[in-house]
């Protein structure tokens, strides 16, 4: 009873103080300011409270069913693995200087050391950032990127690395390769950062540069570095299981909504664009993919369908909140077509074994994408860039803006750069200390067995 | 007594058990074993990468029956798994010595 009149005795001297005199109404219209605000971070917090989730799903179980199903049967926990324990060890990297380095205010290379031990990353907003949510909301939402980031690159290294160098690989170019590019990119004072008044301001929404190139890129140094798994490709490699790979590629598509549209940082029609942005460019990788597959070699395979919404993902994640539904159809479609034609002649003709094709689908859809979004980028879907007198900038080549393609290959090049050297770097020391490759019997018996002691398929038990 | 051994096409079990069931005959023992002959394999592209799969599923069906029974199975089991293609399978019989019951020891046809 006595809290069902509660909210009537609180009014009270409201309804006094109203009739008195004009501070009152002051007051009411800053209480209804608040209320306001209270309201929309409502909306902007539940939305990216999701959205941090859906982007967890996309590694575990997203990437892990696409990649596991991709291995042979031997392999399918190892494989598993390599993203799973990412979700735990990135997690705690994350919270003792991953978010800070990142985030941090520093230079305009990587961040400074205020939000170490998440030290004042609290429920208050980060202006810098997020305005509208807790800055605790933006910190949980990008340790989801930084965790499916390093999970990418494993579909290079897959069925042969060590998993103990695995761990040090991935916590070391958590450091040297993935926090500074966040940083550059998204950080405040960033290098690349066109938001924030970086040298070389380009147009990342979701991370083609941050997540993809340098993941791809990366993936593409490992395969090289680690060497052909044994039997490639005289033997055959078949997938083992392509039914859970189409499980794990419709949640990364179900989850991309969360990482692209996700990146508007609130619940704004943004999002929304970034939202249709991205299915679109699914849907029309997809087909473009099916279409190369089913002319080339006669068969539209299922394999093909969903490797290419996941190159359709990929290459409008930088674009995904500056462009139209149609350019990015076109963005999608092409990459579709694009990667195709990576993954089925390139890779065989140049004879590196990317084993499940981290880099022909997230290094070349990604600076395919960042490139594009140069081209396609407009001021009428994201206006955040105004010049003095408030009016809104103009973004890609269709705003007449054709420096800015330029200017993303500066940023694929930084990217590029950054994640060869970087990981060129960390494989040394991971030799030097354990050894990156499992010994022949060891990769024979399979990782599973060898790595981790069981099986994932025990059909006697 | 006579080992039979089929090696027939999967989907052509259930016609091969039935018409089997019609003249009598009601013990077997089946097994999916993977195979071929003259029949040629297929081609499989997974991401432009191509294999070619010539070792195809089969099922191996292995029946001991007396004697005289022998030849009315053998054309019972030619006609209900025969499609007329390449890859129906081979059927081949041996003599066999001995037919043991476990539960009660019986011995030789009896043992059947």
């Amino acid at each position: 009873m006595y809290k069902r009149f509660a909210p009537l005795v609180c009014l009270l001297p409201a309804l006094v103080s109203a009739q008195t005199a004009a501070p009152g109404v002051e007051q009411k219209i800053a209480d209804l300011d608040k209320a306001a605000k209270a309201a929309q971070s409502a909306g902007d917090n539940a939305w990216m409270l999701v959205s941090a989730a859906l982007v967890l799903m996309m590694t575990g179980p997203g990437l892990a069913l696409f990649y596991g199903g991709l291995v042979r049967r031997k392999n399918v926990l190892g494989t598993m693995m390599h993203s799973f324990i990412l979700m735990a060890l990135v997690t705690v990297l994350w919270a003792v200087f991953g978010y800070s380095l990142a985030f941090g205010e520093g230079n305009s290379f990587v961040g400074g050391f205020q939000y170490l031990f998440l030290n004042n990353v609290g429920s208050a907003p980060n202006a810098d950032y997020a305005g509208t949510i807790p800055q605790q909301t933006f910190m949980v939402y990008q340790l989801m990127f930084a965790i499916i980031t390093p999970a990418l690159i494993s579909g290079a290294f897959a069925e042969r690395m060590k998993f103990s160098a695995m761990l040090l690989f991935s916590t070391l170019w958590l450091i040297i390769v993935y926090l500074p590019m966040a940083h550059m990119v998204w950080g405040k004072g960033g290098l690349l950062n066109a938001f924030s008044g970086g040298a070389l301001p380009c147009f990342d929404f979701a991370g083609g540069t941050v997540v993809h190139i340098t993941s791809g890129v990366s993936a593409l140094v490992c395969a090289i570095y680690l060497g052909k798994r044994l039997g490639y490709p005289s033997e055959p490699m078949k997938p083992h299981n392509l039914v859970i790979s189409f499980i794990g590629a419709c949640l990364l598509w179900v989850g991309w909504f969360g990482f692209n549209a996700g990146s508007a940082l609130g619940a704004s029609g943004l999002a929304t664009s970034a939202f249709v942005a991205t299915h679109f460019g699914a849907a029309a990788a997809t087909i473009g993919w099916l279409i190369a597959e089913w002319w080339r070699s006669g068969h539209p395979s299922v394999l093909g369908g969903i490797s290419g919404c996941v190159a359709g993902l990929v290459a409008i994640t930088p674009a995904s909140g500056f462009v139209k539904p149609f350019p990015a159809m076109i963005i999608g479609f092409a990459a579709g077509i694009l990667c195709y034609f990576m993954v089925a002649y390139v890779k065989g003709k140049l004879g590196y074994d990317d084993a499940l094709d981290a880099f022909g689908v997230h290094g070349v859809g990604g600076t395919f994408g960042a490139i594009l979004t140069g081209v396609f980028a407009t001021n009428l879907v994201n206006d955040a860039l105004k010049d003095s007198a408030g009016n809104p900038l103009p973004l890609g080549a269709v705003d007449g803006n054709v420096m800015q393609i330029a200017r993303q290959i500066g940023g694929v090049a930084v990217s590029v750069v950054l994640a060869v050297a970087g990981t060129l770097i960390i494989l040394k020391i991971c030799d030097i200390f354990m050894g990156v490759r499992v010994d022949a019997e060891q990769e024979v018996q399979g990782l599973d067995l060898s790595m981790h002691g069981e099986e994932g398929y025990n059909f006697e038990a | 007594m006579k080992k039979i051994e089929a090696i027939i096409q999967p989907h052509k079990l259930e016609d091969v058990k039935e018409a089997l069931k019609g003249i009598g005959v009601d013990g077997m023992t089946i097994t999916e074993v993977r195979g071929h002959g003259r029949q040629k394999g297929h081609k499989e592209v997974y991401r432009g990468q191509e294999y070619h799969v010539d070792l195809l599923p089969k099922v191996k069906l292995e029946m001991v029956v007396p004697t005289d029974r022998c030849e009315q199975i053998i054309n019972t089991l030619v006609s209900a798994a025969r499609t007329g293609k390449i890859g129906d399978g081979k059927i081949f019989t041996y003599d066999v010595a001995e037919a043991i019951r476990i539960r009660n020891n019986d011995r030789g046809e009896t043992a059947l």
